[in-house]
Formats: structure tokens, sequence, C-alpha cells
């Protein structure tokens, strides 16, 4: 008898907790959910959070190399943004994990056994300082597009941390357009960076966006997500927006997309493109793209070599 | 006119030392990101190294107006030898690479910066009243930001020493003795500081040296921890061009792009 009373009583909660959604409520952290809404917020917020902390890393490797003080004092500040969007985000993802008894220390774990991923492009080569540069302008920009789509999560904490972020990486897709733009003004050596970065990071910028739908790579959050308001376009609109504002920049400029096929249809208002090898997404998420390893590497070091701190640190046991 | 130019080289000689001390420590700074302890610490650290490279670009602009180059040659362009750092501001963090391998210390990440940033802040201090107006100037300017700064490693250095925990105490202890040594460098003006003195740009080595020691000395007590100081220049004087492979290394690196192209617009 209990146990009906406990199951309509979910499902009593379960209604109202849909109809606060539907009217444009917020959801907060103490507030009762079920289980698979914060489960989908925790995977897509944790992954959101580390890939902010990982994303600073193929960056960081350029910080120090960067060609003028200027380049060097903006890139300083875009990279510690980035950091700074991945605390934030994992405090999010902390008090979604309270239930759970999990903490930050669990989630690092979780990185360096693999269950956390983070987004396919940190996973790439930041070969040169043209990597830098469009990392800041057109991988930022697909960030811009798909992070403003997340505005108006139905989950309070991710909303507000989102408008933030959003503002700031405004920023730095300027700081990464004011340096592709210099290169393009620049030396034939100079154009050629920018070209090579765009050859070499196209593919990825498609993959970014997540396959248009479960066939691609056997599953897909994006319905679930539409589902509980935390975001309102498909991957496929987002990759399409992204298209809309950024293929003619780059053609603008004299480059070429490594696309042959890539137009814009007219009757059905739709960018027609070749499709990425969509496996290349598993193959990241094992952690075997090209620069997985070094990075969970440098991580995995940072966060060895620094466990006296952290012990040294903590609370004494009395 | 033989003073006037003695004087003019005295202010150049003063403000590279100065951009110079900051440009690398933003380098090592910034060489830590991704790795400091926890992530508040790389976005609190990161952003106190980016104000340290931006009293880097302060100096090395108030030398491109006196018409010694342009900030960002003055930055990029000269070899190891024509820089003015204290040699113990280039020590690399650690062995190892920041992109491969980096066994890096924080133990003397923290003394390093809590003990520099202490000889800044006297050092800014001694600026304000600097006979040079732009100097004086842009002092006021560093050391609102400086405040923040010198809390920051502060309280890291008392936290860790005074922990109680072994390895820690042990590590900290190692790391003062690795510093101590060279320490000395931060506070000398290098062959042309008497006439630095004289002409009232800043306040002598000896004095400087003396509140610093002043300023650190209850921070150590306050832990429980007797030190000598005792402070010297085991490798030599950075600021008469005196350097070590490691300053080298990092210039290799910070100028990779620039000299790639130095005639190009980045």
């Amino acid at each position: 008898m209990n146990v009906l009373l406990n199951e309509m009583a979910e499902q009593e909660k379960l209604k109202h907790f849909i109809a606060r959604i539907d009217a444009g409520e917020k959801i907060e952290a103490d507030d009762w959910m079920p289980e698979d809404y914060r489960g989908t917020l925790i995977k897509l917020i944790s992954m959101h959070g580390i890939s902010e902390i990982m994303g600073a890393l193929p960056e960081k490797e350029w910080v120090p190399k960067a060609p003028t003080l200027n380049r060097k004092l903006g890139i300083m500040a875009k990279v510690q943004d980035e950091m700074g969007h991945g605390q934030l985000l994992l405090r999010v993802v902390e008090d979604l994990l309270r239930p759970f008894a999990k903490k930050r220390e669990d989630l690092m774990q979780d990185l360096f056994n693999g269950d956390l991923k983070f987004h396919n492009v940190f996973h790439m080569e930041a070969k040169t300082w043209g990597d830098a540069g469009l990392i800041g302008w057109l991988v930022d920009g697909a960030a811009i597009i798909s992070q403003t789509n997340m505005l108006g999560a139905s989950y309070g904490p991710y909303s507000r941390a989102l408008h933030r972020i959003c503002a700031e990486e405004v920023f730095h897709a300027q700081h990464g357009e004011a340096i592709i733009m210099a290169l393009a003004e620049g030396t034939k050596e100079q154009r050629k960076l920018v070209q090579d970065s765009i050859d070499y990071w196209w593919e990825s910028l498609l993959l970014f966006f997540g396959p248009p739908s479960k066939k691609e790579v056997g599953s897909s959050k994006q319905d679930v997500t539409i589902r509980y308001k935390i975001r309102t376009s498909t991957n496929e609109e987002l990759r399409q927006a992204f298209f809309s504002k950024y293929v003619k920049r780059i053609l603008s400029l004299g480059y070429t997309i490594p696309d042959e096929t890539l137009r814009f249809d007219e009757e059905s208002k739709t960018w027609i493109y070749q499709q990425p090898d969509w496996s290349k997404l598993k193959v990241l998420a094992r952690n075997e793209g090209p620069r997985s390893q070094d990075r969970l590497k440098l991580r995995r070091i940072s966060y060895e070599n620094n466990k006296w701190v952290r012990e040294a640190l903590a609370p004494k046991v009395i | 006119m033989e003073n006037e130019s003695l004087k003019n080289l005295a202010i150049k000689e003063l403000l590279l030392q100065l951009a110079d001390d900051d440009f690398i420590h933003a380098y090592r700074g910034s060489e830590w990101l991704g790795l400091a302890p926890h992530i508040e610490e790389d976005v609190a650290s990161s952003s106190i190294a980016q104000d340290t490279m931006g009293h880097a670009v302060i100096y090395y602009k108030l030398l491109e107006e006196i018409g010694e180059g342009t900030a960002d040659w003055l930055a990029h362009d000269r070899q190891a030898h024509e820089r003015r750092n204290a040699i113990i501001l280039e020590a690399a963090n650690g062995p190892g690479h920041y992109m491969k391998d980096p066994d890096y210390d924080w133990a003397f990440a923290v003394v390093r910066n809590y003990f520099y940033t202490q000889a800044k802040a006297i050092r800014i201090q001694s600026l304000q009243s600097s006979s040079y107006a732009p100097l004086a100037e842009v002092a006021q300017k560093v050391q609102m930001e400086l405040y923040y700064h010198l809390m920051h490693w502060k309280v890291w250095f008392v936290q860790l020493l005074g922990s109680g925990h072994k390895e820690a105490v042990s590590r900290m202890k190692t790391a003062i003795e690795k510093t101590l040594p060279d320490f000395a460098g931060i506070f000398s003006l290098g062959q042309f500081g008497e006439e630095m003195v004289e002409q009232g740009l800043i306040e002598g080595e000896a004095a400087i040296q003396k509140k610093w020691i002043d300023a650190v000395t209850p921070i150590f007590e306050s832990v429980g921890v007797a030190t000598t100081f005792e402070i010297g220049m085991e490798k030599g004087d950075g600021r008469n061009g005196v350097h070590t492979e490691d300053l080298k290394t990092a210039l290799d690196t910070l100028s990779e792009v620039y000299a790639s192209d130095k005639a190009a617009s980045w």
C-alpha cells in the first residue's frame, strides 16, 4: 500500500515538474526533479565543464608563444576565462551530484578513467599560431551557437552560468577573429597558416554539434534535452546556423572550405554539405584522438604531483 | 650634460630591470596554467600571471616612450645577455616542459611567488616617490593589483608551511633553501645602482632588502619556523646580464612565433 502511495506521489511530482517547466519556471538545485532529468543535466554539464578545462590546454600551448605583448595578454585572459567557466560549471554539477555523495574528486577520476568525456575539438592538435586563432574564432564561435541555444534552460543554475559564459565567449570569438584577420592581411606564409587551420579543423567543427540523429552514432541525448526544455534546437539546426554565420565570412577572406559539395539550397533553405565521418566521434569518446592521451596525461601528472598539496590543505581529522 | 646622460642611463636600466623581472615571472606563471593544484587556483594564479604580464607591458611602454625600441621588440628580440631580470625568476618551475611531462613543484612556486611579490610590493612602494614622474605614476596603478597578489601568495605560504603536514613542510623548507641563495638578485640594482639612488629614482638595495626581511619575518614566526635569511646571489647578478640556460630556453619559446617573421604584423 505504501509502495503504491509512493508511486502515486512520484507521478504527481512528475506532473507538477513538467507543468513547471512548461510554464517556463526555473528548476533550482534543491527542487524535486525526475532522475533522468538530473542524470541528463549531470552528463551535459559535467562534459561542458570538463571540456572548458581540457579546452584550456590546446590554447595554453600558445600562451607563451603569442607573437606580441597584446596577443600574449589577450590569450592569457581568454584561457583564464575558460578555466573560470570550468570552475563555475563544476560547481553547478557538484550540487546535482549531492544525492549520490559524489564530489569533484570523483569527477576527476571519471575523467582519468574515460567515463567523463570532453568535447571532440579538444582532442585535436593546435599545431600553429593559426590554430590558436582559429580555435578562438570558429571553435568558440560554434560554442556560442550551441550555448546560446541553452540560455533559457529550465535548470536555473545552468542557465545563469551560461549567461555569464556566453557574454565572455563573445570576447573570445572577437579575440580569435582579430588574430585571424591579422594573419589574413599578412604575408603569404601568414595567410597559409589560416588556410591550413581551416582545412584541419573543418571536420571537427561539423562534428562539434553532434550527429543529426541517433542513427549516426547509436545514441543521442537531443530529444530528451529538448523535451526537458534544456535546449530548443536540434544538432542539425545548430550546425545550419553555424554555416549561415561563418561560410560567407570564411569565403570573403579569400579562403576555401574543404568541401566542394557545400552550398545553400534556396528551395529547402538548408545548407547541403559533405557529412563528416561520424565514427570519429566514437574514436574521440574513447580518448583515442591525436592529442587525447597527452592532454589527459598533463592533467593526471598535475593531479598526482599535487597530491601532497590537497592532503596538506584537507581539514584535520580530530 | 654628462650627468644628464648618466641619469637617462640609470632610468633605462631601472625600467629594464622592472620590465624583465615581470616578463619572465609572468611567463613562469603561465607555464603553470592547467597544472595548478586545483581549478580555483588555476583561475586565480592565471589571473595574477596576466596582471604581471600587464605590468611588464607598462614598463616596456615607458621604455618605448623614451626611444629604447618598441615594447614588442624589447620583450621578444633581446638576447639573454641583454636581459636584466633577477636569475631566481628565470629558474624553471621544475624538470620537464610545460607541454610534456611537467614535473613542477608547487612549493617552489609558492615560495618564489610570495618572496618576489613581497619584494615587488616594497619596491613599488618606493617607486611611488620616485623622482622620475612617469614611474611614480605607474607605481600607483601597479600597487592596487599587487595588494591582492601578495595576499594570495601569503595565504598559500602560511597554509603550506604552517600545515603541520610532514611532506608539505619539508617541501616548503627545501623550496626556501633553494630560493634564498639567489634572492639577493631581486634587490640588486646592478652597475648603475648608485646613480639610481643618487637621482632619487628608487631606494637603495640594502634599504629594500631590510624592509623585505622585516615584512617576511613575522610571517615565518606566525607558523613557528625560524630562519636566518642567508640571502645571496650564487648564480650571479642578472641585472648585469649574467643568466642561466633556463632563460635562453624560455626566450626561445616566448619569441618562437615572433621570430618566425619579425617584420610581419601579428
